[in-house]
């Protein structure tokens, strides 16, 4: 579990998340999502330790992150495993070296262990036969894989994912969700997921925090997001006309007055 | 960013790099192929330069030395000297500066830039020790020996186109080789090689890891760097020169 307590976060004048609580749960998927400039990469960098909060608390089941010294955050963070934007895969080292990077660098494990263990994890991602590739010969969706097996290659407490779908197509963004919601359970690991992507949201958002402006704006789960009354988590949410649709056909399913599989034909009609 | 800053922070860089490293054999992988890449990959340009610096040296020398007094095998003493106390580090170092500088400042800003950075630190390994340590240690280790082959080399041009070109006789030339030569004058070429293998390698590795942007301030941050590093070349040559000769 993380807790965060009264985060705040400025650069010069400008403050980018302003007095941020939550909780994250272990096993679950929890989703920061906002518009661009939320400040939810900035929150996701300070849970990580890239930026130093101004103040507040960052507690890793029951370790307080920000009074750690340079020892004990290094050794905490062998145990988070992150998956980029842009997947920042190593260019000159293969898939199998990528994946058997932390490995290489935290165990003390003999080469065919390691091999065991890449291949394993690479199984688990889907990706079999792609060990010798270089991430330039490599898809965008086969670098996110690459990226969430090199992430979990060390059976990490946290995952930290920023925005595992930009730049994939729907179908494939679909099976990174899938596959961050399956290792989220199978391994029991508290997963933070930055994301604007509709989809996530509703596929995966076991607990989602809605920030606007640096400031948490609403919190709650996939099936509660459909019925908020929050006026900007509406706007952002269900900003296209068809997800707004969407939203009404769910709400009107939801009290009864529809029945998506009987009442569709007379509904078009 | 005023000049007191970005020094500042050029030591912030450097300070950072010394802390006990996380898995020395990974240390010691990064070294190695840091030498081979600064190394080898920089063995064909020297090797080249070298060569035509001490057969332009040799010719251009015997040009100005018209007089019948100074004996023939002058210019190969003239040669030797130059080329060890000057070209040979100097020269070859400002090409390093493009070579390798640029090759690290962009290495490094590539990584920042595509977030390979963030993603060690994440991990818990301390970047600047894994990523600019080697690199500097490889350059203090390798270039001082491209210099001893690019003296060999530029002297050994100097021969050869002294011979070739019939100025002076092969044995006129090694006779010059051999008069009046101070083993100081070596001693003090390798001092400024290690003092030019630390400028050309860790103020690159400042601009490359310090990064901020995308593609177009690694280019800047690479140009930059090249520029710092050949303008501190020569201005560490002039202070090295006043101190030690």
């Amino acid at each position: 579990m993380i807790e965060i307590k009264n985060i705040k976060k400025g650069f010069g004048p400008k403050t980018v998340i302003n007095d941020v609580s939550a909780v994250f749960r272990t096993g679950k998927c929890n989703l920061i999502i906002g518009t661009s400039g939320s400040g939810k990469t900035v929150m996701m960098k300070c849970l990580v330790g890239l930026f130093e909060p101004d103040s507040g608390e960052i507690i890793y089941d029951g370790q307080n992150f920000s009074e750690m010294n340079e020892e004990r955050r290094k050794e905490l963070r062998q145990n988070i495993g992150m998956l980029f934007q842009g997947s920042a895969l190593f260019d000159s080292q293969t898939v199998e070296q990528n994946v058997m990077f932390p490995l290489d660098m935290f165990t003390k494990k003999t080469y065919p262990e390691k091999l065991r263990r890449v291949n394993e994890v690479l199984e688990r991602v889907n990706l079999k036969d792609a060990n010798k590739k270089y991430p330039a010969e490599i898809s965008g969706g086969m670098k996110k894989r690459v990226g969430i097996a090199r992430a979990i290659v060390l059976n990490p407490k946290y995952l930290f994912c920023d925005e595992p779908n930009s730049g994939l197509d729907p179908q494939t963004s679909l099976l990174i969700d899938k596959l961050i919601k399956e290792i989220t359970e199978e391994y029991n690991i508290t997963t933070v997921v930055n994301t604007h992507d509709m989809n996530s949201v509703m596929e995966i958002g076991d607990h989602i925090m809605y920030m606007y402006q640096g400031v948490k704006e609403w919190e709650g789960s996939n099936k509660e997001i459909i019925f908020s009354k929050n006026k900007l988590l509406n706007d952002f949410i269900f900003a296209s006309e068809f997800l707004q649709d969407a939203k009404d056909m769910r709400m009107l399913e939801a009290k009864g007055k529809i029945d998506n599989n009987r009442n569709m034909d007379e509904l078009l009609k | 960013m005023n000049f007191f800053s970005e020094f500042g922070l050029y030591l912030i860089t450097l300070k950072g790099m010394f802390s006990k490293p996380e898995n020395g054999k990974m240390y010691w992988k990064e070294f190695m192929h840091q030498c081979a890449d600064i190394g080898i990959g920089s063995l064909g340009i020297v090797a080249i330069i070298s060569v035509f610096m001490g057969a332009v040296s040799t010719l251009q020398t015997a040009y100005q030395l018209v007089s019948p007094l100074i004996p023939l095998s002058t210019i190969a003493q003239i040669v030797r000297d130059t080329v060890i106390l000057e070209f040979s580090p100097t020269l070859v170092c400002i090409v390093l500066a493009g070579v390798v500088g640029s090759k690290i400042a962009s290495e490094l800003g590539n990584m920042r830039v595509s977030e390979q950075i963030d993603a060690l630190e994440i991990m818990g390994i301390n970047t600047k020790a894994y990523l600019i340590m080697p690199k500097l240690l490889a350059a203090i280790f390798v270039i001082p020996m491209l210099i001893v082959i690019s003296m060999v080399l530029s002297i050994w041009g100097g021969r050869v186109a002294g011979t070739a070109t019939g100025i002076l006789s092969a044995a006129a030339f090694d006779k010059g080789l051999h008069q009046y030569f101070k083993p100081y004058n070596v001693f003090f070429a390798l001092a400024k090689s290690y003092t030019f293998a630390f400028i050309i390698s860790s103020i690159p590795a400042y601009y490359g890891y310090n990064v901020q942007g995308g593609a177009l301030e690694i280019g800047r941050a690479s140009t930059r760097a090249v520029v710092v590093s050949c303008v501190l070349v020569l201005f560490a040559d002039y202070i090295l020169s006043a101190i030690l000769l």
